[in-house]
């Protein structure tokens, strides 16, 4: 069976409302800020809306770097990416001056519920929930307040929350077979036990019938262009000219067309019916292109059902 | 318009820790045919069909698509997908049952969780401002809520390892189950939840068939009637809630009717041992109430399948006539942040 290891990463680009803007910034600039609801109560790390009436939430309100663990959670074994690397306890925090509280991390070896905590700041802040580098024990007072407005020059109105997730892919049994056919240069399909079509590239279902397929069938190597389109943008990071033909191929034997690229042959003069055959570079895992065989066309009755 | 609906056929896969030798839809179909085996339907005598799973577990984007090749999709059926546990697809198939729409759905869910690192692929759920980028994983949260239940006096470690023990004592009757028989409770994963305190990780499926009226009649013995199901949610942060309760279950329970009789089974999902201290609270379940009988999600948690499956056990006691009034529950998101509660109930005996 066929494995391979699947990254897949993303940088998660998302704009900020007024609210979080000014909760991000704030961070950026060491000031922590909350926004209070109608009845009084102050949300940290602040919302637009308020979570019991939904009413739209604007009015900011400074709170103190110090706060207290409502839960905790000792973590001691961290995972990549996690604020520390070594072992920490995750936490609620209540901040002084909040009546919720803000989950982060904790530099201690012991934490309980009640202890008394303070900000860590990060040295390079950029306004994200990761300026706050972690909390670590405090027992003096709360700070001071500034008094801050909420009012930045300099606001930050986006973030970007960079993710990674590993995986080992395995494509399951009928796809490890064709992905291994190919590495001999061969196409090979299953036929439907029920409608007697051949799939390629075999799933292991026959989407018409809803049962597994299994008896394999080697298809091609020529086929029959059955529809194609003129490709006029060059795509990023791809070393093909333009304009260029994709288009759809039933290799002989085949009840479902795959795509490919057609080649060999000036672009305006690809057509339907064109039979083709594969082109394999040295050591590639799939055809190239497909090239004209010199065979007269297909009829269009052989290949109507197939479009 | 009202119409009765009723669950009248389950089929799940065993849930195992790799199915490395099968694509999605490979690992799904005999499941769809047991299901269907079940009743005597055939895919074509569907009238609306309903999945839930996720791109997350799979790596890849519009992955329901692939596995949509095991219902006989072509010609175009009619069709539906929620990115959420397959309890709220049978939600939505029973929606569009009720407006009269389809006779008859299918509803099904799966999740491969072995190709990933499971802790790590669920913080992608979480707010993607304050805590995604924190990367703080299930078991971490799930510890976060032991801790406040623990504070707060409603359990102890001894009460956690008791469930834990229960479940997969229970789970030793559950052909299906992941985990069964005794398990120790092992070092702490995340302080307070030891490793018996979590579920294991798994790949599996799970397949229902929904009726209304006669239709449920002709296809099953003793149909288990959906009397009422709803869901809530609680506020998106963590910090704005009391991690100690559930109010949004206690919510979807009522408006589920759960609370107008007493029910004698229950179906939980409840992933962490301590959730289901939470659960039993929000849900006033006492002694007298049998609670997982197959083991719950301690004993199998194939992630978005895992709350379909409740609700397809419970149904099956109801079918075999070995319960009359069950609870079915369903939970998604960190902390039971969301949840479905469903009443089923067989015919007078
Ligand atoms: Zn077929």
């Amino acid at each position: 069976m066929l494995k391979a290891p699947l990254v897949v990463e993303f940088p998660f680009t998302r704009s900020l409302g007024p609210v979080q803007s000014a909760f991000l910034t704030g961070l950026r600039e060491r000031t922590v800020l909350g926004v209070r609801t109608t009845d009084g109560r102050v949300l940290v790390p602040p919302v637009e809306y308020d979570p019991v009436t939904a009413e739209e939430l604007r009015d900011l309100v400074e709170v103190a770097p110090t706060g207290t663990v409502t839960t905790w959670a000792h973590n001691p074994a961290p995972r990549r990416d996690q604020p520390l690397a070594t072992p920490f306890a995750w936490a609620l925090i209540r901040l002084d001056g909040a009546d919720t509280a803000l989950l982060h991390a904790v530099d201690a070896d012991t934490v309980h519920t009640g202890m008394r905590v303070r900000i860590r700041w990060a040295d390079d802040r950029e306004g994200a929930i990761t300026d706050i580098a972690c909390f670590e024990p405090y027992d003096g007072p709360a700070p001071e307040l500034t008094g801050h407005s909420g009012e930045f020059a300099d606001p930050v109105t986006g973030i970007v929350a960079p993710a990674r997730l590993d995986y080992t892919y395995s494509p399951g049994r009928a796809q490890t077979a064709y992905i291994t056919a190919l590495s001999q240069q061969r196409t090979v399909g299953e036929r439907c036990p029920r409608c007697r079509k051949v799939y390629v590239p075999p799933r292991g279902a026959c989407p018409t019938c809803g049962v597994a397929t299994a008896e394999q069938v080697e298809v091609g190597p020529h086929g029959t262009v059955t529809t194609f389109c003129v490709v006029n943008i060059k795509a990023k990071n791809l070393d093909i000219e333009v304009p260029y033909v994709y288009g759809h191929i039933a290799l002989d034997g085949a009840d479902l067309a795959l795509h490919g690229r057609i080649a060999g042959i000036p672009y305006d003069q690809v057509r339907m019916g064109l039979r083709v055959e594969p082109v394999w570079t040295e050591g590639a895992r799939y055809p190239d292109h497909y090239r004209p065989t010199g065979e007269p066309d297909a009829d269009y009755d052989t290949y109507k059902e197939l479009l | 318009m009202t119409r009765d609906i009723a669950v009248v056929a389950f089929a799940q896969s065993d849930i195992r820790r790799t199915t490395e030798e099968s694509s999605e839809v490979e690992m799904l179909m005999p499941v769809l045919h047991d299901v269907l085996h079940r009743t005597g339907l055939k895919t074509a005598d569907i009238g609306f069909t309903c999945s839930g799973s996720s791109d997350y577990l799979a790596g890849r984007a519009f992955s329901f698509t692939l596995a949509l090749d095991g219902v006989g999709a072509w010609p175009p059926i009619s069709e539906s997908h929620v990115e959420m546990d397959g309890a709220w697809a049978l939600y939505e198939a029973w929606v569009k049952l009720r407006t009269g729409d389809a006779d008859t759905a299918l509803v099904y869910a799966y999740g491969k969780s072995s190709p990933g690192h499971l802790r790590d692929v669920l913080t992608r759920q979480l707010d993607p401002y304050y805590v995604a980028p924190l990367w703080p994983d299930s078991v971490a949260l799930a510890a976060l809520q032991a801790q406040a239940l623990i504070d707060a006096g409603d359990t102890d470690e001894r009460e956690l390892a008791e469930i834990a023990a229960r479940s997969r004592r229970a789970a030793t009757l559950n052909p299906h189950a992941q985990q069964r028989g005794s398990h120790p409770q092992g070092d702490y994963v995340v302080t307070p939840l030891r490793h018996g305190d979590c579920p294991p990780i798994g790949d599996g499926a799970a397949a229902v068939i929904l009726a209304a009226g006669d239709r449920a009649r002709e296809l099953c013995d003793r149909p288990a009637w959906i009397r009422g199901i709803d869901h809530r949610i609680e506020a998106h942060s963590l910090g704005v809630r009391d991690l100690t309760d559930s109010p949004s279950t206690r919510l979807a329970a009522e408006k589920a009717g759960a609370f107008e009789r007493p029910v004698d089974t229950a179906e939980l999902h409840a992933p962490f041992t301590s959730q289901e201290v939470v659960l039993r609270k929000a849900l006033k379940l006492d002694d007298s109430v049998r609670v997982n009988l197959s083991g719950g999600a301690l004993a199998a948690n194939p992630v978005m399948a895992a709350g379909l499956i409740r609700i397809g056990e419970a149904a099956t006691r109801v079918h075999r006539g070995e319960a009359d009034r069950a609870l079915a529950h369903a939970t998604s998101g960190p902390c039971l942040q969301q949840n479905l509660v469903a009443v089923l109930e067989g015919d007078p005996r």
